[in-house]
C-alpha cells in the first residue's frame, strides 16, 4: 500500500460527492441503453417522434396559426419533459436507494440531484433533434442562442428544488407518487406547449404568469426560435422562481433527511 | 484451547508499540432510540385521520443504552452479542450512517464509510462498472480506481468475468469483488462485519491475510461476528452487548468466556 492509497480516503467531501454523482449518472445512462440496438440514438429520436405525433394531432385537429409549429412544439415539449421526467424519477430516488442509505454514509441530496443531472444529459441529446428540425424548417439561430446556458441554470435550479421536496415527501407519504403523475399531466396541458398563449381567456393568461414553466418555455422559444433577447424583467422572474424553489427544496430536505433512514 | 491462544497471539505479527493510547473511536454514553410508529403509515389519508383522532402513537425502542467504550489506534476490537443485541446499530454509528440520540460518537481518522460489503452494487452492471461505482461510493477518485483496477480484479480472482453483468455471478464472486474494493486502501479504521465468512475456505484465508496486512500497517480494526472462535482468534479486546446494554468489556478471552457462559 502506498501513501496515495491512504490519501485516497482523505479527499475532501465535495470532490467525493461529485465523484459519486458522476458515477451514478453514468450508471443510469448505461442501464437506460443497455440491450437497445440504437442505444443513445433514442434520446434524439424520441423527441422527434413525439413531435411528429403531436404535430399531426394538433395541426389537423386544432389548426392553430403558429409559424413553424413543429419547432414551437418540440421546444416546449423537451423543456417540459426535462422538468417532469427529472422530478418524477427524483421523487422515488431516496426510496429506491434505501439499500445505500442504510449502509453507506453518503450525502443524501445526491440522489435527487443526480436524477436532474441525468435528465439534463438526455436534454442535451434532444437538442440534436431540435437542430434537425431547425435545419429542416430553415430557421436559423441568432446570437441569442448563447443565452441557453443561462436558461438551463434557471430550469435546473427550479427542477432541483422541486426534486428535493418531492424526494423527501416520497419517503414519508408514498401517495405523492400517484398524485404527481396526474399533477404533471395537468401542468403540461395548462402550459402553452401545444397551443398559443392568446388562445387562453384573459384570466387564464393572468394565472399563467405564476407558472414557472410558462416563463421558461417562453424564454426558450425567444432565444432559439425568434432570436429575441429576453428583457431584464423576464430574466429576474425566471431567476427568482428558480432560486426560491431551490432554497425551499433544500430547507425541506435538510430538515427531514435525518429521519429518512427510519422510513425507507 | 491452548492451541487457540497460541494462534491468537500469533495472528498479527507486530510489536505492540504499534498500539498507542491515541483514541480512534470513542463512544460516550450513547443512547440510540428509534420511534417505531405503532402502525406503518405510508399514506396521507391514514395519517390525517390518525392525527384528527389523536391516535398517532409512537413506541420508543432503545437499540442501545448508555454505551461507552474507547478503541485506541492500532487495536483490534471485537463486538459480540446475540441476534438483535444492537451490534449492527453500533456499527452504523461508527460508520456515520446513523447519529446517536444522546451522547457522542467521535471517530478520529478516515474510515471506509460502508457497513456491508457490496452495498450499492448494481446487479445489471458488469463487474468493471461496479468496481468504479462502488469505488466512487467509498470516496475513491476515478484515477485511483483505474490505477488499482488490475489489483482489485486479481485479488477477487475474476479476471475472466470482468465484463459480465454481476447478476450472473455467484454470491461468493460478488463478495470477493466487494472485499477487494473495500480493502484496496489503508483506512485508519476498518469495520469488518462478518466479512470473513464470504467465499470458500481458501478465499477466507486470503481475506484474513489481507486484513492482517492492514492491521500490521496500523489500521484500527473493529470486528463483528457471531462466531466467538473467530473473534477470539482475531481480536485483542472486545465488548459484549446484549439487548442494547453493554454487559462487559476488556480482554477478549475474558469477554468471550463470559459471553459463552451467559447464554
Amino acid at each position: 500500500m502506498t501513501n496515495s492509497a491512504s490519501r485516497e480516503l482523505k479527499r475532501n467531501e465535495t470532490k467525493k460527492n461529485l465523484g459519486v454523482l458522476s458515477a451514478l449518472v453514468s450508471k443510469d445512462f448505461k442501464r437506460k441503453y443497455r440491450r437497445s440496438v440504437l442505444g443513445v440514438v433514442w434520446s434524439v429520436l424520441n423527441p422527434l417522434l413525439m413531435m411528429v405525433v403531436l404535430t399531426a394531432v394538433f395541426s389537423y385537429m386544432f389548426r392553430f396559426q403558429i409559424e413553424h409549429f413543429p419547432l414551437y412544439l418540440i421546444l416546449g415539449q423537451i423543456l417540459f419533459s426535462l422538468m417532469s421526467s427529472a422530478t418524477t424519477q427524483a421523487m422515488s430516488s431516496i426510496v429506491d436507494s434505501s439499500s445505500m442509505i442504510k449502509k453507506i454514509r453518503i450525502e443524501k441530496a445526491i440522489f435527487p440531484i443526480e436524477k436532474v443531472i441525468f435528465e439534463l444529459v438526455n436534454f442535451a441529446f434532444s437538442l440534436v433533434a431540435v437542430a434537425c428540425v431547425m435545419i429542416y424548417m430553415q430557421v436559423f439561430p441568432t446570437w441569442t442562442l448563447l443565452l441557453l446556458p443561462v436558461l438551463l441554470v434557471f430550469v435546473v435550479l427550479f427542477t432541483m428544488g422541486l426534486s428535493l421536496i418531492l424526494s423527501a415527501m416520497g419517503v414519508f407519504f408514498r401517495d405523492v407518487f400517484h398524485l404527481w403523475s396526474v399533477f404533471t399531466m395537468a401542468w403540461m396541458y395548462a402550459t402553452p406547449l401545444f397551443y398559443p398563449l392568446d388562445m387562453l381567456e384573459g384570466w387564464m393568461q393572468q394565472v399563467m404568469l405564476f407558472n414557472p414553466m410558462y416563463h421558461y418555455v417562453t424564454y426558450f422559444r425567444d432565444i432559439v426560435m425568434y432570436g429575441t433577447m429576453p428583457g431584464l424583467k423576464a430574466n429576474l422572474i425566471c431567476l427568482g422562481m428558480a432560486v426560491i424553489t431551490f432554497v425551499i427544496g433544500l430547507l425541506v430536505f435538510r430538515k427531514t433527511e435525518k429521519k429518512f433512514i427510519l422510513y425507507v | 484451547m491452548a492451541d487457540e491462544i497460541v494462534q491468537h497471539t500469533s495472528w498479527i505479527e507486530r510489536d505492540t508499540a504499534n498500539v498507542s493510547d491515541e483514541p480512534m473511536v470513542v463512544f460516550d454514553h450513547v443512547d440510540m432510540v428509534f420511534n417505531i410508529a405503532s402502525e406503518q403509515l405510508n399514506n396521507l389519508k391514514e395519517y390525517f385521520i390518525k392525527i384528527a383522532k389523536r391516535e398517532l402513537f409512537f413506541k420508543e425502542f432503545k437499540a442501545l443504552k448508555d454505551i461507552s467504550f474507547t478503541i485506541n489506534r492500532g487495536e483490534v476490537y471485537g463486538v459480540v452479542g446475540s441476534n438483535g443485541s444492537g451490534k449492527s446499530t453500533l456499527l452504523k454509528l461508527v460508520a456515520g450512517v446513523l447519529e446517536p440520540s444522546t451522547g457522542t460518537v467521535a471517530v478520529n481518522g478516515t474510515i471506509a464509510p460502508i457497513i456491508e460489503l457490496g452495498a450499492g452494487f448494481d446487479y445489471e452492471l458488469t463487474a468493471r462498472e461496479n468496481v468504479y461505482l462502488n469505488g466512487a461510493l467509498l470516496g475513491y477518485s476515478k484515477k485511483f480506481i483505474s490505477e488499482n483496477y488490475d489489483e482489485i480484479i486479481e485479488f477477487a480472482e475474476i479476471q475472466d468475468f470482468q465484463d459480465m453483468p454481476i447478476k450472473n455471478y455467484s454470491s461468493g464472486m460478488v463478495a470477493r469483488i466487494a472485499f477487494a474494493i473495500a480493502t484496496v486502501t489503508t483506512p485508519d479504521i476498518l469495520v469488518v462485519d462478518e466479512a470473513l465468512s464470504v467465499g470458500d475456505f481458501r478465499f477466507q484465508e486470503k481475506c484474513e491475510n489481507r486484513i492482517k496486512e492492514l492491521v500490521e500497517q496500523g489500521t484500527t480494526l473493529l470486528f463483528v461476528s457471531h462466531s466467538i472462535e473467530q473473534v477470539e482468534r482475531v481480536c485483542e479486546r472486545a465488548i459484549w452487548i446484549e439487548k442494547g446494554e453493554g454487559r462487559m468489556q476488556g480482554d477478549v478471552m475474558e469477554v468471550c468466556e463470559a459471553y459463552r457462559n451467559g447464554i
